[in-house]
């Protein structure tokens, strides 16, 4: 007797897939520069999808801090087709802006398919943010918005990255006593511990408790080990309209995942905003959203990748989408749930503090781990049975991404 | 040839108002009350374009603070930066001083007041005044 044929999946004409999708390893690549990385990616990415760069009809490439053209400098290594290219940076939500420029060419009609690229070369560039203070000038003259007469980093608070997310983490100990060092830790050791599962991260070595809150203070709460790298990589994923994806065999159709929420915000007016970035607000309105448009619960979630570039951002963000109850995030940390045994398991990749974060690429790259596990092909870290998953980024200044994607019925 | 005044001084930021009784200058929108320590175009709140100088009161608390080891190059560390909030409901971003940079010394919540204090002098002999909160 003939196997049963799996239910043919269900395709609306209006929805939009991840077709085929690809990470590098994050690391360090001295050897290659960022258009290898990107082009390497892109590739691979349109072969995992059974798909050539002669089927898009749109391109997006996320890339922060490269020089630019980094969409134009791909199509010179895998294919200049003369389909409309786009340049895309938007802080840490870069990757994730191209993706949604993608999804949205698609969805206004005028691709069918299309390929979002995310790289990063940083080498060992050191800390991020708060560049130091300007020269040494002879004369104190007051210039740009402050009037300030010489670098204020430092002398009125810090502008470096471990510094503003870590009192990003330590507001939310203000409003809700009880979080405390130790639960920031614990989301290090947490995302640690997950990447030595990942054969893709930057990083692979668990660390005890101790060892995370005795490693060198960058920015108390954060340690050394509670922040993440600077690092190198790429990620790609193709998307494809429901309607295109009807067309195409049975066995491509099972492996895409579609997209049931994209979503991009900024930061709305807090009036304490304006000296402190609030990364809080504008990540709660983009989970709304996505929420809404899923028509998901957080609760419904199997998985989620979210921007843990500090443990304090992490914790933070348990509440932000929603995963716990309002102030409980400190409790949902100690409850176990966000490991990958838990009840809804958060950066099983690693995360930004291990699996690494190259800033263009990290926004796709959480998008091919999501895919990666609804569809079944995670390896040894897979979450079983994975049917819906989360990717979130979001960039200082301030820019959110959120996509939901959900396994093929 | 003039020749260098010693006691010159001039404010870090120029919200920074030095003097007998120093205090910060916000501009603060005619129309919703938004405050902005910055050079402003129009209101981030409402996007009106009509502001009045307001005197933020010295007093607050600390809302958040981080005890920050990894310093920009140039400036002594550790050293506590921290948002503060004051009496009158303005966050500001600023360092707290005459306090241990240790995270016993400070707590979310604790009491605090502006102060001045000078960061240097130029060439010309003129002295640059930051300001910082103390705990009060």
């Amino acid at each position: 007797m003939a196997a049963k044929k799996s239910p043919k999946p269900n395709i609306a004409d209006d929805s939009i897939w991840v077709l085929g999708t690809h990470m590098t390893r994050f690391g360090r690549y001295p050897d290659k520069d960022s258009v290898d990385l990107a082009s390497t990616s892109a590739i691979a990415a349109l072969q995992d999808g059974g798909v050539t760069i002669h089927d898009m009809d749109v391109l997006a490439a996320g890339c922060l801090l490269g020089q630019g053209g980094m969409a134009q400098r791909i199509q010179k290594q895998i294919g200049q087709t003369g389909i409309p290219a786009y340049n895309v940076t938007n802080a840490c939500a870069t990757g994730a802006t191209a993706i949604r420029t993608v999804f949205l060419h698609i969805s206004a009609g005028e691709a069918d398919m299309g390929i979002a690229v995310g790289v990063e070369q940083m080498g060992k560039m050191g800390l991020l943010g708060g560049a130091g203070s300007k020269k040494e000038k002879k004369v104190f003259e007051p210039g740009g918005r402050y009037g300030a007469v010489t670098g204020i980093d430092g002398y009125l608070g810090t502008e470096g990255m471990p510094g503003v997310f870590a009192q990003a983490g330590m507001e939310y100990a203000h409003d809700h006593s009880g979080v405390d060092f130790e639960q920031f830790a614990r989301v290090a050791y947490k995302n640690h511990l997950h990447s030595t599962l990942n054969p893709l991260a930057q990083y692979r070595k668990d660390f005890s408790m101790e060892e995370i809150m005795g490693a060198p203070t960058m920015s108390y709460p954060n340690t050394l080990l509670m922040c993440c790298p600077t690092g190198d990589g790429a990620a790609a994923a193709v998307l494809v309209s429901g309607e295109r994806l009807k067309s195409m065999p049975r066995r491509v159709q099972k492996r895409a995942v579609k997209i049931s929420a994209s979503v991009l915000t900024s930061d709305p007016y807090t009036e304490a905003s304006q000296v402190q970035p609030d990364v809080n607000t504008l990540t709660r309105n983009a989970a709304a959203q996505a929420y809404e448009k899923a028509g998901v619960a957080p609760e419904d979630l199997d998985l989620v990748e979210l921007h843990d570039c500090f443990a304090t951002a992490e914790l933070i963000h348990y509440d932000n989408l929603g995963l716990c109850e309002r102030g409980g995030a400190g409790d949902f940390i100690d409850s176990g749930a966000p490991f990958r045994d838990g009840r809804t398991p958060v950066n099983v990749s690693g995360g930004l503090i291990s699996k690494g974060h190259p800033i263009g690429a990290t926004g796709v790259a959480n998008i091919f781990e999501v895919t990666t596990h609804l569809r079944g092909e995670a390896g040894d870290r897979q979450i079983n049975g994975a049917k819906v998953g989360l990717a979130h980024v979001i960039g200082l200044g301030s820019a959110c991404g959120i996509h939901i994607l959900e396994k093929a019925a | 040839m003039v020749s260098p005044t010693p006691s010159a001084q001039v404010p870090l930021v120029d919200y920074l108002r030095i003097g007998a009784r120093p205090y910060l200058r916000a501009h603060e929108c005619t129309s919703c009350g938004a405050r902005f320590f910055d050079r402003r175009v129009a209101c981030a709140s409402c996007g009106k374009q009509e502001f009045r100088n307001a005197r933020v009161k010295n007093s607050g608390h600390v809302k958040a603070f981080s005890i920050v080891h990894r310093a920009a190059p140039g400036i002594p560390a550790p050293y506590v930066s921290a948002v503060v909030e004051t009496i009158d409901g303005t966050t500001v971003r600023s360092n707290i001083v005459n306090c241990d940079a240790t995270p016993e010394a400070v707590s979310l919540g604790m009491s605090v007041k502006l102060t001045t204090y000078p960061i240097g002098t130029d060439d010309d002999g003129t002295e640059a005044i930051a300001f910082g909160y103390e705990p009060s």
